[in-house]
């Protein structure tokens, strides 16, 4: 039996460790230093300067003015906010444009807003998760309001091209909002040279601790205010801050631009190991997404005939975290969205699994995931009524 | 992550009577791929007519595999009368108990029992098992029978329940509707009044009164159904009691689907606004 006291974290797409240095720098906003940011006196007064200069540091990960960075509770709040707040601030406008893979903190708003009047358009995407852009800029019209489609995907990985896609949306005077959750410190970004209107990042996505987010709100773009109360956040977002989890965020975004190299290179050496090593050992294993255009520490593997949630339950005996698409680990009956979406057959979509890696991983983990997994499939393929008799 | 007993962690590390039977006596296959689980069950009598061996092969989570590898152990030793009393309470049961949205496990694993047991009888001929009734979910290809079933064994009030017990509900939502009456007829009065509020119907209506209500059912009667199994639907005109509606999406391509999205819309449209309507998809432009 393998030692299970040691946690092997592959699944950072769903949440990642708060980095040591993010809150050794927190700790202290927690305890004596509790003052209130909007006060008018220096005890406050020092945390508003922390504040200012967490500001600064997410601006600087994400190339933009300090001023345009508006704190949120997290990646769902900052989708919530900047779809409501930019058809209300366009009243006249009655369509959305978004993408059948997106996260559900945009795809169900959106269908919320069907309810409510709006037409609500999802663009698909083919077998590897790709879009199509001739589609959208077919249905760029008058009438629409809104355009959302995510940075990356969270369970493929998949990165749609944005900037261009911001570009053509904006050159027909159409808002842009993209949720960049799983994008920001893994892709360079440089929102100064970009024509996205909006943005949402979260924090316990990079390192930083859980319950804070960011909304980019590039200066000039119109939307109301969703959240009523203060003048905090510019207007933008009545409420007293989240001190700590703003002062944690604004130091993870500046580990997250320190590591960003390290991202692409040694954190995408190990995910193209543990891929191309899956592939090749298990039997009925299969790549979900294209190759490519995909976040380097993101891979989700198919295993055909076999059930999602089982694997996942015979990693976790080796203190393996992982995340599956089935339906039996949503609590639901149906697999997830998608992979569906992409035309991934029922035969392996039930048998989806998502391993993403975060610079915290280590090649011994790597070596303990592709000792610990072939036999799991092979065990699961015996069980497995649907396998062919060899 | 569910809260499964140490019984169902045992049987799912440690499953018993993995196999197929050479030869078996009695053997069925229940589930699917689609449905993302399925059990191969085989059985060999001894000559005194009581199951001497079990095996079963299964596609599924942890808790299909559990229910699977108790029952060939519950089985054992039975003869066929007492084996086919064996309902899905009793697996869930023996079990310790299964987390609510997994109660269907114990019911494929009963399904497939009582199917080995018709196919044994059948003299090895009835190789599916034999579906009575008429299929209410086409999702999940769960019919009327079963579900009165499920609902009666198992004391359930709510239709959330049936889809945990059964899957029947559980796809495109399509259904829900006549599940709720399934279980109005075998609880009658037991049932928890929740029913969603639906569109008034009115005596007689103006076009633009008809034309509204249409979109109002398909709002909300329709599209969260279809929309909970990744398509959608547009209305594209009313013409006299002509629906014209456009299909987007998965629920079009369903693989396990038997019957046309149009006929549903059909049925739903017809109760909640007037009996003389029908739909037509409209033609593919381009």
């Amino acid at each position: 039996m393998a030692d299970k006291s040691h946690t092997i974290y592959l699944d950072n797409n769903a949440t990642t460790r708060v980095a040591d240095e993010v809150l050794e720098e927190i700790n202290p906003y927690f305890g004596e230093l509790y003052g209130n940011p909007s006060s008018m006196h220096s005890f406050g007064g020092q945390i508003a300067q922390k504040v200012r200069q967490a500001r600064e540091q997410v601006a600087g990960i994400l190339g933009c003015d300090p001023s345009e960075i508006i704190f949120t509770s997290g990646g769902t709040e900052s989708d919530n906010a900047a779809i409501m707040g930019a058809l209300a601030a366009a009243p006249n406008r009655r369509k959305i444009i978004t993408t059948r893979v997106e996260h559900p903190a945009v795809l169900a708003v959106c269908r919320d807003l069907e309810a409510h009047g709006y037409t609500i358009v999802e663009l698909g995407v083919d077998r590897e998760g790709r879009l199509d852009l001739a589609e959208l800029e077919d249905q760029l019209d008058d009438d629409t309001g809104l355009v959302t489609i995510m940075y990356a995907n969270n369970e493929t990985g998949m990165i749609f091209p944005v900037e261009q896609i911001a570009r053509i949306v904006t050159s027909r005077g159409i808002v842009f909002h993209t949720d960049a959750v799983q994008a920001v410190g893994k892709i360079p970004l440089r929102l100064s040279d970009s024509e996205v209107c909006m943005l949402s990042l979260s924090g316990h996505k990079l390192h930083a601790p859980k319950g804070v987010g960011v909304l980019y709100v590039r200066k000039g773009t119109r939307l109301t205010p969703f959240m009523l109360g203060g003048h905090q956040e510019g207007g933008h977002r009545a409420g007293t801050e989240n001190v700590p989890g703003i002062i944690g965020l604004g130091k993870a975004c500046e580990l997250a631009a320190k590591y960003l190299e390290h991202e692409n290179t040694r954190v995408r050496h190990l995910r193209d190991k543990l891929e191309k090593a899956i592939l090749k050992k298990c039997p009925g294993a299969m790549l979900n997404g294209h190759k490519t255009d995909r976040l380097s520490n993101t891979t989700n593997i198919s295993f055909e005939y076999v059930e999602g949630e089982a694997i996942l339950l015979l990693l976790n005996r080796f203190g393996i975290c992982a995340s599956s698409g089935s339906a039996c680990t949503s609590g639901s009956l149906e697999p997830s969205h998608v992979l569906r979406a992409m035309g991934v057959p029922f035969t392996s979509a039930h048998g989806s699994i998502r391993f993403s890696l975060s610079r915290y991983t280590t090649e011994e983990e790597i070596d303990a995931v592709l000792d610990a997994l072939p036999p799991i499939i092979l065990r699961l393929r015996e069980l497995s009524p649907f396998v062919p008799k060899s | 992550m569910w809260e499964y007993t140490e019984k169902v962690w045992d049987h799912f590390y440690n499953p018993r009577n993995v196999g197929e039977i050479e030869d078996p006596d009695g053997v069925a296959e229940v589930g699917s791929l689609a449905c993302g689980d399925a059990l191969k069950l085989t059985f060999k009598l001894d000559e005194n007519g009581r199951i001497k061996d079990a095996r079963f092969k299964t596609f599924g989570c942890a808790s299909a595999i559990a229910s699977s590898s108790v029952l060939t152990e519950m089985i054992k030793g039975k003869t066929l009368e007492e084996a086919a009393r064996i309902t899905n309470k009793d697996i869930a049961d023996v079990l310790g108990g299964l987390p609510e949205q997994k109660m269907h496990c114990s019911v494929m694993g009963m399904e497939a029992l009582e199917a080995a047991i018709a196919n044994y009888r059948s003299g090895g001929r009835q190789k599916q098992r034999p579906s009575e009734g008429r299929v209410v979910c086409a999702c999940f290809g769960v019919t009327d029978s079963e579900i009165e079933r499920v609902i009666r064994e198992n004391d359930l009030t709510s239709v959330e329940e049936v889809t945990n017990y059964c899957k029947a509900g559980g796809g495109c939502g399509g259904c829900k509707g006549e599940i709720e009456k399934i279980i109005a007829a075998v609880q009658q009065d037991k049932i928890k009044l929740t029913k969603a509020a639906a569109p008034k119907r009115g005596a007689k209506l103006t076009n633009l009164q008809k034309i509204q209500l249409v979109q109002q059912t398909i709002n909300e009667q329709i599209r969260p159904a279809l929309r909970a199994h990744g398509g959608n639907i547009e209305l594209v005109d009313v013409e006299g009691n002509k629906v014209i509606v456009a299909f987007r999406g998965m629920c079009a391509q369903c693989p396990t689907s038997e019957f046309t999205m149009k006929d549903v819309v059909e049925a739903k449209l017809r109760e909640f606004v007037s009996e003389e309507l029908f739909v037509e998809e409209a033609p593919v432009s381009e």
